[in-house]
């Protein structure tokens, strides 16, 4: 039996797609709440209720809203590209699902234990503005179109500080596989011992071009309702929308993710001599979410110019000035070596 | 498995070209370019290249072709026109590729392939390290002066289309961010306690 699985084809696929439906049916399921989570945090913060009336508590709404969008009916706006249209929503999806084969869970339960994992992650979320551009684009009308070059830009100058923040990283750790980037967080001091301490400054950057890179809240400009309606989102309605909508929230999951690899150890315990293990890991995501619902709820929509000169006139010369300074700390050893996780 | 694999990438990179070429739609163009940038990096994934793999991902398909989309949205030209106007080259076209093909047909039939090639091809690096250890290891150590040589190159050019397309008008109202952070709130703004039924 253990032949079957490991030698041939038919075997390797199937333990493959195992591993695949392991991951993201209970990513999925997990998003349904995120989202409810999302909408009950920002109601709180305002002092309204939020979703509460579809099960308990209102715990089943993600679910009915589901349902919904699945049975309208799609709508084509006149002149659009009908397939770019529908490829676009797909991509979305496919984009922020496929990210996952390489994030690891627990020490070893990773679908595809790559060595160049980081980069993986970064090219494909740089490929995630594809979805925007597109449906933007097909849907032929003004205010989609804003959207999409707004996205467009704003993706793309903060992957270059993103992009900058991970390399830091992978100097101390010297591989650009997740599972030792975890590894080297482990440490004698527990959660003193994560990244988040030495690289303290990079975590603020980080964590707030996740949210421009993910297109939320304050730097949601290219679905901006007061400007844009929706933003390159106008024009679809039903299914197209959902997966829209379920790609852009897995991508935020995926950010929320990659944080807790990078700077809060991933499973690693915070306190020396409690056992490691996946619940810690979700913990961590779990906190990183409710920061960024809690960024949602409590900051007003930055402007498209500041936007932009925050990310190429603060952010990029920090993260590079940070990418120098970590060489020379990770080289001669400063800080009793905090910075050189290599040995 | 490999095979599988290799035959599906390259029949989708020779596919994103061809229909890159006799696509209508400019737009349609760049995604088919993309196509073949993201077949090309699993052709190197299959080599074992996968850090030159994941740069042509991030480098070609993250960046150069976003800015291709965004020019080729942008324009308002009228490629149909444009397509006419190419059918009156067609001809010296035709010539000059059958020359080129010509060529290659001399050249690669009096070449002959070392008996080793195919697997030095396989394992371009040695098994001990990562092919990211070994791309860097000759970048930084052995070709160091003639890598920075062509950072200094990539800076010229910045440079340079910084230089042509800079110009400062004086006719606008610029913003001074500095000056506005620093704005005092009290000098700024005024509160007055305005009676119900009066004007300020």
């Amino acid at each position: 039996m253990a032949d079957f699985f490991s030698n041939t084809y038919l075997g390797i696929a199937l333990v493959l797609i195992g591993q695949v439906l392991l991951v993201v049916v209970p990513l999925l399921v997990a998003l349904a709440f995120l989202m409810y989570a999302d909408r009950k945090v920002w109601a709180a913060v305002q002092m309204r209720r939020g979703p509460n009336v579809v099960g308990i508590y209102g715990l089943l709404q993600s679910f009915a809203d589901f349902l919904k969008y699945m049975v309208k009916e799609v709508v084509f706006p006149a002149g659009a590209d009908r397939f770019v249209f529908l490829l676009a929503p797909m991509i979305t999806l496919v984009m922020s699902l496929i990210a996952w084969a390489v994030i690891p869970f627990n020490d070893g339960w990773v679908v595809s234990n790559i060595n160049v994992a980081i980069l993986y992650v970064f090219a494909i979320s740089s490929l995630e503005v594809y979805g925007v551009i597109m449906g933007g684009w097909a849907s032929n009308s003004k205010y989609p179109f804003l959207g999409s070059l707004r996205s467009a830009a704003q993706m793309i100058s903060y992957e270059v500080s993103i992009g900058l923040i991970i390399i830091g990283v992978i100097i101390s750790t010297g591989s650009m596989n997740l599972t030792d980037i975890v590894h080297a967080q482990d440490g004698r001091f527990g959660l003193f011992s994560w990244y988040w301490l030495p690289h303290l400054p990079m975590l603020f950057l980080f964590f707030i071009s996740a949210l421009a890179e993910t297109n939320r809240p304050p730097f949601d400009l290219p679905e901006a309702e007061s400007e844009l309606v929706a933003g390159y989102q106008v024009e679809y309605s039903s299914t197209p929308f959902l997966l829209f909508m379920i790609g852009e929230l897995t991508a935020v999951v995926l950010m929320c993710a990659l944080t807790t690899l990078l700077f809060f150890g991933g499973w690693l315990s915070p306190i020396p001599g409690l056992p490691d293990g996946v619940l810690w890991m979700i913990a961590k995501m779990l906190f990183v979410f409710f920061m960024f619902a809690m960024v949602k709820a409590i900051t007003p929509r930055y402007r498209y110019d500041q936007l932009m000169r925050l990310g190429w006139k603060i952010f990029l010369p920090m993260s590079l000035v940070w990418v120098v300074f970590v060489a020379f700390a990770a080289r001669f050893d400063w800080f009793w070596g905090a910075f050189a996780r290599w040995g | 498995m490999s095979v599988f694999a290799f035959y599906l990438f390259a029949i989708c990179a020779l596919a994103g070209g061809l229909f890159t070429v006799i696509s209508r739609q400019p737009v349609h163009s760049v995604l088919w370019l993309i196509l073949a940038f993201i077949s090309s990096a699993g052709l190197f994934v299959l080599l074992g290249a996968e850090f030159v793999a994941m740069l042509l991902v991030i480098v070609y398909v993250g960046a150069v072709a976003v800015l291709f989309l965004f020019v080729v949205m942008m324009l308002d030209v009228d490629f149909a026109a444009l397509k006419a106007e190419m059918a009156k080259y067609l001809p010296l076209a035709l010539l000059v590729g059958l020359i080129i093909l010509m060529q290659f047909v001399v050249a690669y039939g009096a070449w002959e392939a070392n008996g080793a090639a195919e697997t030095l091809r396989a394992a371009p690096t040695p098994s001990d390290i990562t092919n990211t250890e070994a791309i860097a290891s000759l970048l930084y150590d052995k070709y160091f002066l003639l890598f920075q040589l062509a950072g200094l190159i990539l800076l010229v050019a910045m440079i340079g289309a910084i230089v042509l397309t800079l110009r400062h008008r004086q006719d606008i109202k610029r913003q001074n961010v500095l000056a506005q952070l620093y704005r005092d709130p009290a000098k700024a703004m005024e509160l007055r306690d305005v009676k119900p039924g009066q004007g300020l």
